[in-house]
């Protein structure tokens, strides 16, 4: 995977922040990725190319349980979210869509706004194309990476009920 | 060596004589609960892969709470759509209009959180019904559809903190004082992860309802989910709600514990949590004067019968300030009939407030009171973030019902205590 990356260095961005509530009487992936990041950047959508990814800080999508965050940055074009940490259902919400969530301790400082990135999830790695720097992230765990390769919890489960 | 109760409930329902916190766990879930926004796109997920019934009509509870009652056309289809499924599927258990209520509030009043039950819902503040002793958890709609298909769902084992709260907890000052300082105190990524179990004399001390107000917040500070060793208080709570057999789990002695933190709160003062992270609690003190817009009474977190009284005793022959909205939103049906019984609702109409039906409504700025740009509110909920309530421009500062009532009438943040 390469793409550009987008920076927000604050820790904590939250769920609310990625969808507003006001967006979410509407399910459709499409719709939603209109939104997206609006009430923090109103100029995201303007930034983001397809496959491009964003890195942020700590705890990132904390809050609100609501899945509509990682659909609505996958359908921005968002191909992967690193963060210094990830809050704990937003993570199980990108596993569970084969989305990655890549958590990589000091990315938010060390990557550039605009950098160029190329990431080896199997490597656990990021190369930074830009800053020709290689940074080493924790693999995901294996179920994470079954999962992903699976295309996510809904079809691993598919199969096992067959 | 011994275990903790999260760790008893989620080895019985994975078939497990014992497990260790990092185990990777299919656990069976007792009961999963269905709210207006998750659900949706649970069912689209169901019908997409071909998944034609749901493993169990009768652990599923739906219980359309956030838009209710619908606020636009997309959330009516939305409610619609979700009817014509649980026809089809055989779900009795539907709390639709007439009987509805925030989903958390509703759960444990009509009976289904007994302790030592796995709990889901496609909602974080899940976490609510550890306060019975169960494990409960809240999750997104791809893991709300593959447990509605199959009963189980995955969990890391997550490992615990142990919060001893003792000390006397001073007049003014309340069980949603308590968590936010805690949230406070550790940060809102302070418990990631990780059960937060609370215990000592004053959980001991409190009721059934302020137990549910401190676990709700347990997602506030990250935690996967926050949880209360059952004792006599919560078997009555349970006994007097349902007949359903159920077995009482409680940590042992020697379990083990990630973390221990000691809380006394004899000199705990009132707390307001600052914008716009839960996490920025200050002593109220330090809040009195700003001037406010709007009031909300309401929410998961303190919208109980318990928290009207508290508010009504405040407001009893008194006025809400001139330019200061307020906003009452009982959690339940029940709640609403109860505090209309007890004259509660009088009460806050005859003070210039208006009651709502119950809703989520604005607590998440559905509808039913956003806020507009440079308005601020004080509320009983519990998320301050960026445009919780409204507009990206406003602003919420959480505080106990006593607080919201107090800065109600004094059209700026107030210290309870002095109208107490
Ligand atoms: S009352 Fe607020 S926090 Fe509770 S479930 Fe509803 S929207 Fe969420």
């Amino acid at each position: 995977m390469e793409g550009n990356a987008h920076v927000y260095q604050n820790n904590h961005i939250n769920t609310d922040e990625i969808i507003p509530a006001r967006y979410l009487n509407c399910d459709q992936e499409a719709e939603l990725a209109g939104h997206a990041m609006e009430d923090i950047d109103v100029d995201f959508l303007k930034k983001v190319k397809t496959g491009d990814f964003i890195v942020s800080g700590d705890d990132f999508g904390c809050g609100s349980s609501r899945e509509h965050a990682v659909w609505a940055l996958r359908g921005a074009g968002i191909r992967a979210v690193i963060a210094n940490s990830f809050a704990r259902i937003f993570y199980r919400n990108c596993i569970n869509n084969g989305f990655p969530a890549i958590e990589c301790p000091g990315a938010a400082q060390a990557i550039r706004d605009g950098d160029r990135l190329e990431i080896d999830l199997a490597a656990g790695q990021i190369v930074n194309l830009s800053q020709n720097q290689t940074v080493q992230f924790r693999p995901l765990p294996d179920f994470a990476r079954e999962m992903i390769a699976a295309g996510g919890l809904m079809a691993q489960i598919k199969k096992e009920l067959k | 060596m011994g275990a903790t109760i999260t760790e008893k409930i989620l080895a019985v329902h994975s078939a497990r004589e014992k497990v260790t916190p990092g185990d990777l766990v299919n656990c069976e879930i007792d009961t999963i609960m269905c709210h207006d926004v998750t659900t949706t796109p649970a069912i689209d997920m169901l019908e997409k892969y071909g998944i034609k019934d749901v493993c169990d009509p009768e652990r599923i509870v739906i219980m359309p709470d956030h838009f209710v009652p619908n606020k636009d056309i997309k959330s009516a289809e939305m409610v619609a759509k979700i009817r014509r499924w649980a026809k089809a599927q055989n779900i009795r258990q539907f709390f639709d209009l007439g009987r509805h209520g925030v989903c958390h509030a509703l759960l444990p009043e009509q009976g289904f959180v007994t302790p030592g039950k796995t709990i889901i819902c496609g909602d974080s503040h899940t976490c609510t019904h550890g306060a019975l002793g169960a494990f409960s958890t809240g999750v997104g709609s791809t893991d709300l559809a593959a447990t509605l298909a199959t009963g189980k769902l995955w969990f890391k084992v997550p490992e615990s903190q142990r919060f001893i709260v003792s000390g006397h907890l001073p007049e003014g000052v309340y069980a949603k004082d308590i968590i936010l300082q805690i949230i406070g105190q550790i940060g809102v990524d302070g418990a990631l992860y990780k059960a937060m179990e609370f215990c000592g004399e004053v959980i001991d001390e409190l009721s059934v309802e302020g137990r549910m107000t401190i676990c709700n917040m347990a997602i506030e500070a990250g935690g996967k989910s926050g949880v209360i060793n059952p004792d006599a208080k919560t078997l009555e709570y349970v006994r007097t709600r349902t007949d359903t057999k159920f077995t009482v789990y409680r940590s042992d002695a020697d379990a083990q514990y990630a973390q221990t933190f000691e809380i006394n709160v004899s000199d705990l003062e009132p707390v307001v949590a600052f914008p716009h992270l839960p996490g920025n609690v200050k002593p109220v003190r330090l809040a009195a004067g700003i001037p406010v817009d709007q009031a909300y009474l309401g929410s998961c977190t303190n919208g109980r019968i318990e928290d009207l009284r508290v508010a009504a005793q405040i407001l009893k022959g008194r006025v809400v300030a001139v330019g200061t909205r307020m906003i009452v939103v009982p959690a339940t049906t029940e709640i609403w009939k109860q505090a209309n019984r007890e004259g509660l609702l009088d009460i806050f109409m005859a003070a210039g407030a208006t009651v709502s039906t119950p809703t989520c409504g604005a607590c998440l700025g559905g509808h039913m009171g956003i806020l507009a740009a440079g308005e601020r509110c004080i509320s009983s909920t519990n998320r301050n973030f960026v445009g919780r309530m409204g507009s990206p421009k406003s602003e919420v500062y959480l505080a106990s019902p006593a607080t919201v009532a107090a800065s109600a009438m004094a059209g700026k943040i107030a210290d309870p205590r002095q109208y107490l």
